[in-house]
Order: structure tokens, then C-alpha cells, then sequence
């Protein structure tokens, strides 16, 4: 079950699932790089996290290698985490070296995890600073999509 | 509501796409109808509620029709919030393929 809520006024984005996992199971998809990096990219950008200090003020430092081996650079800082629970971090765009840069917008992310029957809800919320960022941030993302539907189309036409 | 209106617009994969294609680059009708399964009419027909959205302009050019992304500030970011959240639902399918593996 997933819902969300968009306030484009206040560009955040409130997105909520259910999983059938207890909170702790998945605290780990987040804690863990070797797991989290299997679905924070898009689905033809897969990420890799070579640092991840998960802990208050630790910082975390990814890259999502595209198909044509072109790879984005991106960072986080923590800044608060009650474990297993809450987690609020900045997200933000690394230069070619990966190293923050403050030149495009950062995201404000903040994460919660409850228990909700015998599963898990989590709810994210994304804090952009204007719709420039975002655009940025959603441009692979589109990339993704429309290679997606035109892989749809073709699979179509290949079978008529 | 201008902005229901654009969820409205874009509440459909096809919709989604076709603007998606047009802000990257202005596209006559026939030129998009040619990427569907579907009639020109039904293409068409979707470029009209796009239209109603103010998400694209129709610029009538010779005999072509083109469309243009026409994005002020809100409808672009109900637009870009829109492909994050499909952004989102890949990475909970990615948690709960994760989740499925090793319980």
C-alpha cells in the first residue's frame, strides 16, 4: 500500500508505504549500504554508496552510475537519528570528485518508521528549496521513465 | 483549481510521458502520435487535456501542430513533484524486493 501527499506550494513530497517486514527489518535497508544501495537509485542508475557514517553529523557519499556509464555524484548528512525509527538527513549533489557541493539545492529528508499491524509504515518526507532543485533531482528519474515507456512501445510493436 | 486540474493531467502514463518528451524538446502532434499505440485522435485527444492543464501550448506551423512544454513556476514543480513521486514508488518496490529475499 502506498500513498502520497504533494504540496507544491511548500514543495514537499509526502510519500508512505507498508511493508511486511517489522520496523527493525527495515531500520536496515537504511542502515545498511550493501542494502540500500540496491534501491536508492533509479532503476538504470544503480547507486553505491563508498561511505555511509550512520550516525548524527556522519556523512555518507554515493554515486549512480547511468547506462551510458555517465555517474552522479550525491551526499548526505545525518542529522538525527533514533534509531529504529527516525532518521533526518540532508541530501544534496556531489561535484565530479563527489564532494558536496553548495552551488544546487539540498533536500531535507526525514524518515519514520512504525509499527502498523504486523507490518511497517514508512513515511517519507521531501523538503525541496525550489523547483530548479527538483528539477535536477528528477531528471534522470524522467530519463528513466520515458525509457521505460518507450521500452513498453517497442514490446507492443515488436508483437503486433 | 489550476493545480487539480494539473494532477488531473497527469494522473495518466501517457499523459505523464508525452509531457515528459515535450519539455525535453517541442514535438509536432504527428511526430508524438507516431510514439503510440493509439490513433492520432486519442493522442490528440490527450494533448487537449494537457492543453486545458496550461502544461503545453499547441503552436499550429504550416500543417504541423506543435507542442510546447509551457511550465510557469507551480506547474512545473506539481509536474517535477509528480516524477519524483515515480521516483519513489521505484525505490519501494526496490525495499520489498529487498525485504522478500532474506526474512
Amino acid at each position: 500500500m502506498v500513498t502520497s501527499h504533494k504540496d507544491v506550494e511548500n514543495l514537499t513530497l509526502t510519500f508512505v508505504a507498508e511493508f511486511p517486514a517489522p520496523v527493525g527489518r527495515v531500520w536496515q535497508v537504511w542502515e545498511d549500504p550493501r542494502q540500500l544501495e540496491r534501491w536508492w537509485g533509479p532503476p538504470t542508475w544503480p547507486a553505491t554508496f563508498d561511505r555511509h557514517e550512520f550516525t548524527v553529523g556522519g556523512e555518507s557519499r554515493y554515486y549512480m552510475t547511468g547506462p551510458d556509464g555517465t555517474k552522479a555524484h550525491g551526499w548526505w548528512r545525518i542529522t538525527a537519528i533514533d534509531a529504529p525509527h527516525r532518521l533526518e538527513f540532508e541530501d544534496g549533489f556531489g561535484d565530479q570528485h563527489g564532494e558536496p557541493t553548495d552551488k544546487l539545492g539540498v533536500t531535507r529528508m526525514v524518515v519514520s518508521l512504525e509499527a502498523a499491524g504486523d507490518g511497517t509504515r514508512m513515511t517519507t518526507v521531501s523538503h525541496f528549496t525550489d523547483a530548479e532543485h527538483l528539477e535536477q533531482l528528477v531528471k534522470m528519474g524522467m530519463e528513466e521513465g520515458m525509457r521505460l515507456a518507450m521500452g513498453q512501445i517497442d514490446d507492443v510493436l515488436g508483437t503486433a | 483549481m489550476v493545480v487539480d486540474r494539473v494532477f488531473h493531467a497527469l494522473a495518466d502514463a501517457t499523459r505523464r510521458d508525452i509531457l515528459t518528451r515535450v519539455i525535453r524538446e517541442e514535438q509536432s502532434v504527428s511526430a508524438l502520435a507516431r510514439g503510440y499505440p493509439m490513433s492520432f485522435a486519442a493522442v490528440q485527444k490527450h494533448v487537449a487535456v494537457l492543453e486545458s492543464a496550461s502544461l503545453v501550448v499547441k503552436q499550429r506551423r504550416g500543417r504541423e501542430q506543435i507542442v510546447r512544454a509551457d511550465l510557469t513556476a507551480m506547474r512545473r514543480a506539481a509536474a517535477l513533484l509528480d516524477a519524483y513521486e515515480e521516483l519513489w514508488r521505484h525505490r519501494v518496490q526496490g525495499i520489498d524486493r529487498i525485504l522478500q529475499e532474506g526474512s
